[in-house]
């Protein structure tokens, strides 16, 4: 994080309110105690996150002091993209990949810091620490910056940018251990409680809103669930648990033999999903 | 990184939670092998037998399994690790990945890098963070050129550790003679590397045999499983020899009354009150604050992230070493290195790259290239460039001197990597080796009457003109024009003309991209001195190279280099083709001709740039002069 902040003009954090946004956010104010992180964040809103990200956000930036920066793809919304009558791959390219971009080059920030790490997804694990985005935001990935040691190559030219990835060699388990050492405050729709779920393709989904569309004779019924990973709530599935704190989840996770991104439809709409989106230019 | 150090998977695959208070090791080790010897599968097999593959990814490789697979009805295990769409289409691994898996004993970071000879550059990356090297080989094929130079990468990039897997034993009916034979031969060849300790073992990746457990196909060998090597090699890479070392990346500076030095340290020990250095400035102070991320510390070791705030109001800035008073590092401006070609563009002797260390940044210049190494042979080879893979012994010097150890000491700070500064590519990775003393015996000499002196004394400002264009483009013409008007002005000129001056002070040089790039330096270096003598300077040179004639920009002054593009395009060039040149290029008679078969990089924002299909020479002229003035 200190390379990025000495070796870029104009850095941000992407924020998107989850466990490795919060862990990021943590290391971030360790990494320049005692003085403050030289970054706003960027929070890309879809407009359909989980109320209480929302509020938890603000809480959260307000309270340790960040510049928060909130965009939203005003044109997407205008044109009434949505995660129930457009496809998943169309929703997100509008309301996540597009927005990102915008917000990207609206700022002129050169370098992003995301929470992603190689563990999560094959097309992943590729993925350099510092990885070099074309002044179109394009990722290819035949034509990485090799990266050796611990030396990182920060020279773009105008127009181009950088996505860093500081937890990249981080497990779901080491993002947790974490969590539980230095008590980093999290989202309660990490922890286990009686939400009202509906069963759509498999997934266990929160009804979050009176926007969700029920079909006939649909009932959202109260379920004892959590989250392992948070993103718009239509598109994001619970899963069935009772644990309600850290060590819970941390047992939890040990007897688990389901991996973290299984609840995201997103990850499974295309095959080579997540490389596809990647190349158009997703975190 | 925290270590998750609550769960456990037995290598049968049931699991088992155990005590959160063990602290499990971690070991980084590459997985590296030709083409089809079996890679993948071997880390599915490492992967799956440890019970570390989640059930529905497993599932998702079994339904690929039945589009791309190799296996019939079965999971084909290498399509778990082959991540990207283009491996599952053509069967081989492009990029480096990094897979967690853990056991009772330790944890692991399998790096698998690709066998195929176009990406060994990704191996380099790989072995950079790796503490052994799991070297497979297919038992029907043996030795390869590529587990030679694999082997080598690993001995150079400081990697101790080898297990050598030979697989497919089931495909030799598990042939006790033929592994025997394999192992013999690579341990021969080893002999030769910097390996501590060189294990073989026979398996089969497919059916699982001695990787993480013994199924009895291989009754004759009683030694240890693959995955009991993995477990029990030391793993831990002594950098503590040299002392404490903190490269510095930040200068932490909230309120006026707090200035710390923000790094990780790269190795040894320090403790509050402990007596450092600042490299390369030599200013010594003591330690007064350990600042870590939360409180005040009394001492931090290796890996750590800390800021330090010294006892003394002493200059440190980005770039910087702290290190242990006692035992500081070596400073130069000038020393030897190893150096692996990262990029398609081959290295050229004399160009200018950005060399980027621990946390220093310099210019760098190879100023020699020792020689290359064969990799099968291990023989010093003559060579004037380096290739994409090739790995040479050069001689560096850097435009200031940057604090470093030698590689062999320590891998963090003998390390470095070399920018392209046009495409800012990383081109090549490099291990120091020792300092020159050249810097140390020459010293430059100051004179009393200086460039400003002796431009006053003849009334003028001195400045270089320099005409850059393809053969024909008309640069000789103009510049003898440009002469003839400046000479009637009252100046005091000089034209340096490219043919010209390969029949005196290039006569050595040819055409090919080092000899031009050595060319174009000694053109910069004379008209430096010329400028230096208060001349003004015409440069006349196809010179085809941006970073070349970005050099000689920067040898001088700021103001003092025109650029001007003498621009026509190559079918008129040809057309004109003053000298014959052309016609004989075509026809085979002349390699390495500009626009033919060797590149112009056309300038991207001269000072001033002539169309020579529509301004006639004496036109052009007349305009360089206006530009002259102009800019003065």
């Amino acid at each position: 994080m200190r390379e990025v902040a000495a070796g870029f003009q104009k850095p941000v954090m992407l924020y998107s309110v989850g466990k490795d946004s919060a862990v990021m956010l943590h290391l971030a104010l360790k990494a320049f105690a005692p003085g403050k992180p030289p970054f706003p964040l960027l929070h890309i809103d879809t407009t359909w996150k989980f109320r209480e990200m929302i509020r938890f956000r603000d809480e959260i930036a307000e309270r340790k002091g960040f510049q928060l920066i909130v965009h939203v793809n005003r044109d997407g919304l205008e044109r009434g993209i949505n995660p129930f009558s457009h496809d998943s791959v169309a929703y997100t390219k509008v309301m996540k990949t597009e927005a990102l971009k915008q917000a990207l080059s609206n700022h002129g920030f050169d370098a992003a810091l995301g929470g992603a790490r190689r563990d999560e997804e094959k097309s992943r694990a590729k993925e350099r620490v510092f990885s070099f985005r074309s002044s179109e935001q394009r990722w290819d990935p035949r034509n990485q910056r090799p990266e050796l040691w611990n030396i990182y190559n920060t020279q773009i030219a105008p127009g181009e940018n950088v996505r860093v990835f500081p937890l990249s060699n981080w497990t779901e388990l080491d993002v947790w251990n974490y969590i539980d050492r230095e008590g980093i405050p999290l989202a309660s729709l990490y922890f286990a409680a009686m939400r009202p779920v509906v069963k759509r393709a498999g997934l266990h989904v929160v009804v979050d809103d009176d926007r969700f569309p029920l079909e006939p004779g649909e009932t959202p019924k109260e379920m004892m669930v959590r989250f392992r990973t948070l993103g718009c709530y239509p598109l994001t599935g619970a899963i069935v648990s009772d644990a309600a704190t850290v060590p819970e989840i941390i047992m939890e996770l040990q007897r688990s033999r389901i991996s973290e991104r299984q609840g995201r439809a997103i990850d499974k709409d295309q095959a080579g999903s997540m490389e596809k989106k990647k190349q158009e230019g997703y975190f | 990184m925290p270590a998750a150090d609550h769960v456990s998977v037995k290598s049968n695959g049931t699991k088992e939670l155990s005590s959160p208070q063990t602290k499990k090791e971690l070991l980084r080790f590459i997985i590296c092998g030709s083409v089809d010897d079996g890679k993948s599968t071997l880390l599915g097999r490492l992967l799956c037998d440890s019970g570390t593959v989640p059930e529905d990814q497993f599932e998702e490789a079994g339904t690929a399994s039945r589009v791309h697979g190799t296996q019939g009805d079965d999971v084909d295990l290498a399509l778990l690790v082959d991540g990207l769409q283009a491996e599952r289409e053509q069967g081989i691994t492009i990029d480096v990945a990094w897979r967690h898996f853990e056991t009772n004993r330790r944890r692991f970071i399998a790096i698998d890098t690709p066998g195929h000879e176009q990406y060994t550059r990704n191996m380099v990356v790989g072995a950079t963070a790796a503490d052994l090297a799991l070297i497979l080989v297919d038992v029907r094929k043996g030795i390869l050129t590529q587990t030679r130079r694999h082997s080598h990468i690993a001995s150079l990039m400081g990697i101790r550790h080898v297990i050598l897997a030979v697989n497919k034993m089931d495909l030799v009916g598990h042939n006790a003679a033929m592994f025997q034979t394999i192992s013999d031969d690579y341990k021969s060849f080893a002999s030769e590397l910097k390996f501590q300790d060189v294990a073989a073992v026979p398996i089969s990746a497919l059916t699982g045999e001695n990787v993480c457990s013994v199924c009895g196909g291989i009754p004759w060998y009683d030694g240890p499983t693959v995955l009991e090597l993995l477990e029990t090699t030391e793993s831990h890479r002594d950098n503590a020899a040299c002392g404490f070392r903190l490269p510095v990346q930040w200068i932490n500076r909230p309120n006026p009354d707090f200035r710390g030095f923000s790094g990780t340290v790269a190795s040894g020990s320090i403790k509050r009150g402990m007596p450092v250095v600042v490299c390369p400035s030599g200013h010594t102070s003591c330690v007064r604050r350990i600042v870590g991320p939360s409180s005040d510390l009394e001492n931090a070791v290796a890996g750590q992230s800390v800021t330090l705030v010294l006892g003394d109001e002493i200059d440190v800035s980005r770039g910087d070493m702290i290190a242990a008073a006692g035992s500081p590092p070596n400073t130069t401006d000038h020393f030897a290195a190893h150096l692996i070609w990262l990029d398609t563009q081959p290295m050229l002797p004399e160009r200018q790259y950005l060399a980027r260390f621990a946390s220093a940044c310099a210019i760098a210049r190879i100023s020699d290239l020792t020689h290359r190494i064969d990799v099968n042979s291990l023989n010093q080879l003559a060579a004037k460039t380096l290739e994409m893979n090739e790995i040479g012994y050069c001689k560096i010097s850097l435009d200031r001197r940057v604090p470093f150890d030698p590689y062999i000491e320590n891998r963090q700070t003998g390390s470095f990597v070399l920018i392209d500064r046009f495409t800012n590519a990383t081109v090549g990775a490099g291990l120091i080796g020792f300092a020159l003393r050249r810097g140390g015996n020459v010293i430059w000499q100051e004179m009393k009457v200086d460039k400003s002196l002796r431009a006053a004394a003849i009334g003028q400002k001195p400045c270089v003109i320099w005409l850059t264009g393809l053969s024909g483009a008309g640069k000789s013409t103009i510049a003898d024009l440009l002469e003839q008007k400046l000479h009637a002005l009252g100046m005091h000129t000089y034209l340096l003309d490219g043919d010209n001056l390969r029949h005196g002070l290039n006569r050595d040089l040819g055409f090919t991209d080092p000899d031009r790039v050595e060319n174009i330096r000694r053109v910069a270096e004379v008209a430096k001195l010329m400028i230096d003598a208060g001349l003004i300077v015409i440069v006349s040179f196809i010179s085809p190279f941006r970073s070349e004639r970005q050099f000689a920009r920067s040898l001088l002054e700021d103001g003092e280099f025109l650029e001007i593009f003498i621009d026509a395009p190559l079918s008129v060039c040809e057309e004109r083709d003053p000298k014959g040149l052309y016609a004989k290029a075509r026809s085979g008679k002349l390699l390495n001709f500009t626009g033919i078969d060797s590149s112009y990089e056309r300038p991207e924002c001269p000072e001033l740039h002539i169309d020579t299909t529509k301004l006639p020479a004496d036109e052009a002229a007349d305009a360089i002069v206006r530009t002259l003035k102009t800019l003065r």
